[in-house]
């Protein structure tokens, strides 16, 4: 049983190896600026976490298959170098690894929420809510007029709560269902949320932010190929969490331009 | 033994090598060398007390922190000047602390065999417990007055916490009150123990260091 | 006259009557089993719920035969809504963290053996450790009655974020009722633990036996310990948390709802709460609760490798050392969880540290193990088996680990199937197995009999492989982006993802049909076992000084002395390999702790 135990062990490690090793269900693909940095990172990980995962599950079927059915007299060998040596091991692998991460990880996250978005940045708002999300340009005025939850009204479709009546910035506004941005520009996202929190997720363009009621958060990005891609909500916001979604498309300046005076039409 | 609470116990002579703490032998090591012993340990109600009020305090850490926060986070926050009885109460409950220790002073001496004439040895601990109850009545005084003032409950962030702190004290200090019968009904069955009675008044200093506590976070907060 | 000593008499009368004796008791070893007996109910419950969920997940319009009888507006023609798919998720999580994963290691075995291993007669508050039992028992009570009214229990996820937590039932079914309940229930159990805790930590630090010094502690009581610190700062602040909670529903206040919400187009009548605030509280009690389910496990495993290798570990005092790390820092990493939930980007890097750190610990705990396997002599039984595979699985869970507790790639991998595949390795799987392991070893000496061997190495070649056939994939799933807590799966990226989860859930089910062969083997040997000796595995601990099963007062009137450490194997004495603590036979050894 010990042998057939210590096999088993070997053979699950391996098998669950295979998946990660094959890429059978992979990352979706980088669309952004800054998603390498993260890659990288994801790709050290996983070189030290398949490893350390392979050579403990090994080790550990090694010693169960020697070690077990011995004879009752077999003498009781200390491993060598003892639990002093194992705790040296474990703080330089160990430490060595968590330094390496930590420290070289921090340039991933700086790089993403320590450096200002560029003056130049698109500024498109967001606005999470039971269950869908609503983007905002800012329209031809660059401004974004301010915001009133009293009138928001969805059947209305007054979806942000804009007074476009008295409130001059709010007139050019354009509110879509959709989200939209050119290629290789950099877009600064305002983020709102209406009601519960929620999040913003887009996989490849390797961006994830939770929606705070009560704050207003911003974040920074850069797509940099043309398609179109599914924004998830990924904090639990009620029954129809699973259904929240919206889509991302990134076009070339030109379409891009096309689609906005198209939205604007539609206001 | 002694038959009545007015009568001090009879003390026997410690037999020598016997040891202090009725029979629960114990080894435990002296400055952290385990190779010398010593033949004592501290009776349960001392440590469990200690770890009562750890996590007792960590429960008004918690709300500190909520306070400190729901503070910082929105500019709805309005002041209110704290009703002047607090003081008065302070005062009560910093008084109780002292009676207590009288009490326990007290007991003391009649637990060692001597008796103080024409004094129930239960008196100062009665006088605690009135000046506990004064306290408690005094609190609800307090918010009868916030009360008059249309300070509610969900009024405004800052009466939500003064309630809250104040009213999770309360329950606390009327934990102590238990407590402190408890070992006034102990003592009439001449049934105290030391530990039950160090506890008892560790707890009811401890709660009375925390309302101190809580007035002056109040008082900087609110 | 001294009466210090009757205090002590007070232990020793033995309890009369029916509910004396097995109902309201206040013998350690009763609780321990009543403890054990929630917990078991309580994860078939947990189970049921989660093959439900698994059946939806895989075949979203599967009409499930009988779930309308569990909820009408829940599953109206058997076909469940996403509301109530999201209500049995919170409850399989609630249910499982709280009343399995800290009641059976630490409450169950805890309660039974750790006055034993100490050499005391009982735990010093007796009433107060009946209390924490009933307690408990009621916060069950009051949790599972969320499933019985009105709109059903609360859908908010075992996590309750802000402020859907707090903003009632305009917030979705069960938001209202559903999580006062919640509330209510998880602050009962807080206190219960918290009477738990008191009694534990007393009971190791003051009535040691003679000769028992810390030291000299088996590594179990030392896990019990340092548990029950981490549960007395953990769950005194839950506690108030879960009290602003009911406040938010029941009075009026805001603490956790800021102003300017519209839901269904009304705005809220909340002002100026703080979203992040419930976070700050919930995590800082969360992630030292997951240390608070798994240190048991450690503890359980180490003291049953021991025994079954036939040797100590190779230091008793890095271990102790370790898990008391472990509970020291659980309180440094908690904003692990929060790393893109808007907190400060720094804090967010300042808590990646510790928990990168946190490894240390760990992962000389698991070094330390597998290198006390060399050389030794390891006997195969089920509790080894368990044991070992509690290694194994708490290194897949632990690598994983690495990967979220980094911000960067936490980007990626936050709220996707990867971190439901990370807790679960650790928790669901490792932390069970600690349980098993410790049932299977220490059913003989709590009943008097022995567990079928047979059955138990098929409960778990079954439950290892099946565990592994479960939730390995999940991390496949999330570094794919499939997002957690979905109910269905509509989105287009997640489609060529769906016979993954078909897959996961024929494994789930196997699994768990697997676990009724545990249920019937427990069952059937507590009645018609082999009777147990009172050393059945050859073991040093005070536990297998006592008669089998103990009598009330553990030692029979005779307290042990201490003699030895706790782990005096691979010597030479008259018993065979081993010595036991309470043994006063000198042997030649290589090293004792004193």
């Amino acid at each position: 049983m010990a042998k057939f135990f210590a096999l088993t062990i070997i053979v699950i490690a391996i098998a669950s190896a295979i998946p990660i090793l094959r890429h059978t269900w992979p990352e979706p693909p980088d669309i952004s600026v800054h998603g390498h940095l993260i890659d990288e990172q994801m790709s050290e990980t996983m070189a030290e976490a398949g490893i350390s995962f392979l050579a403990a599950q090994f080790i550990l079927a090694i010693f169960i298959w020697k070690f077990s059915n011995r004879p009752k007299d077999a003498k009781i060998a200390k491993f060598p170098g003892g639990a002093k040596g194992l705790v040296i091991a474990a703080f330089l692998l160990v430490g060595t690894e968590v330094l390496a991460l930590g420290i070289f990880g921090t340039k991933a996250w700086a790089s993403i929420y320590f450096t200002p978005p560029a003056a130049n940045a698109m500024p498109i708002q967001v606005q999470a809510g039971q269950f869908a999300f609503y983007f905002r340009y800012p329209g031809a005025d660059g401004k974004f007029g301010p915001l009133h939850a009293a009138l928001i009204n969805e059947s209305n479709e007054n979806f942000f709560g804009l007074d476009q009546t008295n409130d001059q910035d709010s007139k050019d506004d354009i509110v879509t269902a959709e989200m939209a941005i050119p290629v290789n520009r950099e877009i600064f996202l305002l983020m709102h949320a209406k009601d519960v929190g929620h999040s913003f997720y887009v996989p490849e363009l390797r961006v994830q932010q939770d929606f705070v009621p009560g704050l207003d958060l911003s974040i920074h990005f850069t797509a940099t190929k043309i398609g179109r891609y599914e924004i998830v909500c990924t904090q639990l916001c009620g029954l129809g969490h699973y259904n929240m979604k919206a889509y991302l498309s990134v076009y070339s300046q030109e379409d891009f331009d096309n689609w906005l005076k198209k939205q604007a039409a539609l206001q | 033994m002694a038959t009545t609470i007015h009568e001090p116990p009879e003390i026997e002579p410690r037999r020598r090598g016997e040891p202090r703490n009725g029979g629960w032998r114990n080894l435990v090591p002296a400055n952290g060398d385990p190779r010398v012993v010593r033949d004592y340990s501290p009776p349960p109600a001392s440590t469990g007390i200690w770890v009562v009020v750890y996590a007792i305090t960590m429960t008004f850490a918690a709300l500190t922190s909520a306070l400190v926060v729901r503070k910082g986070s929105s500019l709805d926050w309005q002041s209110f000047s704290l009703p002047p009885i607090l003081y008065l109460n302070t005062a009560l409950i910093l008084c109780s602390s002292v009676t207590l220790e009288i009490a326990r002073r007290r007991l003391a001496t009649f637990m060692g065999g001597k008796a103080i004439p024409g004094e129930s040895p239960a008196r100062w601990l009665n006088i605690t417990l009135v000046f506990g109850l004064l306290f408690v009545t005094g609190q609800y005084v307090a918010w009868s007055r916030l009360r008059a003032e249309g300070l509610y409950l969900a009024t405004n962030p800052s009466s939500s916490f003064f309630y809250l702190l104040t009213g999770a004290h309360v329950l606390h200090v009327l934990g102590g009150l238990v407590g402190l019968l408890y070992v006034i009904g102990k003592l009439r069955k001449s049934e105290l123990r030391r530990s039950t009675l160090d506890a008892a008044s560790r707890y009811w200093h401890f709660v009375d260091i925390l309302w101190v506590y809580l007035l002056v976070l109040l008082w900087m907060k609110l | 006259m001294h009466d210090v000593s009757a205090h002590a008499a007070q232990h020793h009368a033995p309890p009369q009557g029916f509910i004396r004796k097995h109902v309201f008791s206040l013998d350690h070893k009763v609780i321990g089993k009543q403890y054990y007996a929630l917990a078991l109910v309580a994860v078939f419950v947990g189970m049921v719920l989660s093959w439900i969920m698994r059946l939806h997940l895989g075949w979203t319009n599967l009409a499930i035969p009988g779930l309308h009888l569990l909820s009408k507006n829940g599953a109206p023609g058997d076909i469940m809504t996403p509301e109530y798919y999201l209500q049995l998720m919170t409850m399989h999580g609630t249910i499982m963290v709280f009343f399995v994963l800290t009641t059976a290691p630490f409450a169950a075995f805890g309660n039974f053996f750790l006055p034993i291993q100490v050499g005391a007669e009982d735990m010093p508050f007796p009433r107060f450790n009946m209390m924490s039992f009933w307690v408990t028992f009621v916060a069950f009570l009051v949790l599972v009655s969320s499933f019985f009214v009105g709109d059903g229990p609360t859908l908010g996820g075992w996590t309750q974020y802000a402020p859907l937590n707090a903003v009632g039932s305009v917030g979705g079914p069960g938001e209202g009722l559903g999580v006062v309940l919640w509330a209510a229930s998880i602050a009962i159990f807080c206190i219960g633990q918290l009477l738990g805790s008191l009694n534990f930590i007393t009971t190791t630090l003051d009535l040691r036996v003679k000769g028992m010094s810390l030291m000299r502690l088996p590594l179990t009581a030392w896990a019990w310990f340092i548990t029950s610190c981490m549960g007395l700062t953990a769950f005194a602040v839950l506690m108030p948390a879960c009290i602003l909670v009911i406040l938010d529903h029941v009075a009026g206040t805001s603490f956790f709802v800021p102003s300017n919400l519209v839901i269904n187009d009304q705005l809220q009548p909340h002002s100026g709460g703080s979203t992040l605030l419930w976070q700050h509280l919930f995590w800082f009690f969360g992630h030292p609760e997951v240390y608070i389910a798994i240190v048991p496990g450690m503890g359980i495993v180490s003291h049953i490798l021991i025994t079954n290798m036939r040797r100590p570990l190779l230091s008793h005092r890095v271990i102790i050392g370790c898990m008391a790390a472990i509970g020291i820092l659980s309180y440094m990493v908690y904003g692990h969880h929060m790393f893109v939930s808007g907190m400060n980007p720094f804090s967010s890097l300042a808590f990646s540290f510790p928990t990168l750190v946190i490894t240390i610990p760990a992962t000389i705990i698991v070094l330390i193990w597998i290198g006390s396997l060399y050389g030794s002599r390891l006997r195969i039984n089920t509790a080894s088996l368990f044991a070992l595979g509690f290694i194994s699985m708490f290194v897949s869970g632990g690598v994983s680990g690495f990967f979220l507790a980094q911000p960067s790639i936490d980007i990626m991998l936050h709220a996707t199937y990867f971190v439901v595949g990370h807790f679960h390795m650790v928790m669901a799987v490792a932390a069970i197995f600690g349980i098993f392991a410790a049932t299977y070893f220490w059913f003989p000496k709590m009943t008097g009999r022995m567990m079928n061997e047979t059955w138990g190495k098929v409960h778990f070649w079954l439950s290892f492989v099946g565990a592994y056939c479960i939730f390995m994939p999940f991390h496949y799933l999330g570094i794919a982006g499939n997002v957690r807590r979905y109910q269905a799966f509509v989105n287009e990226y997640l489609q060529p993802l769906i016979p993954v989860h078909k897959f996961i859930t024929i494994a789930a089910i196997a699994t768990g049909i697997a676990q009724f062969i545990f249920l019937y083997n427990l069952i059937h040997s507590r009645f018609w076992g082999k009777p147990a000796p009172d050393n059945p595995w050859e073991a040093t601990s005070l536990e297998w000084s006592t008669p089998t099963p103990p009598p009330f007062d553990n030692f029979g009137g005779k307290l042990p002395v201490v003699y030895h450490d706790p782990y005096q194997y691979g010597v030479q004495s008259s018993t065979g390999d081993y010595v036991m603590q309470a043994s006063s036979e000198q042997v030649v050894t290589e090293h004792e702790e004193k």
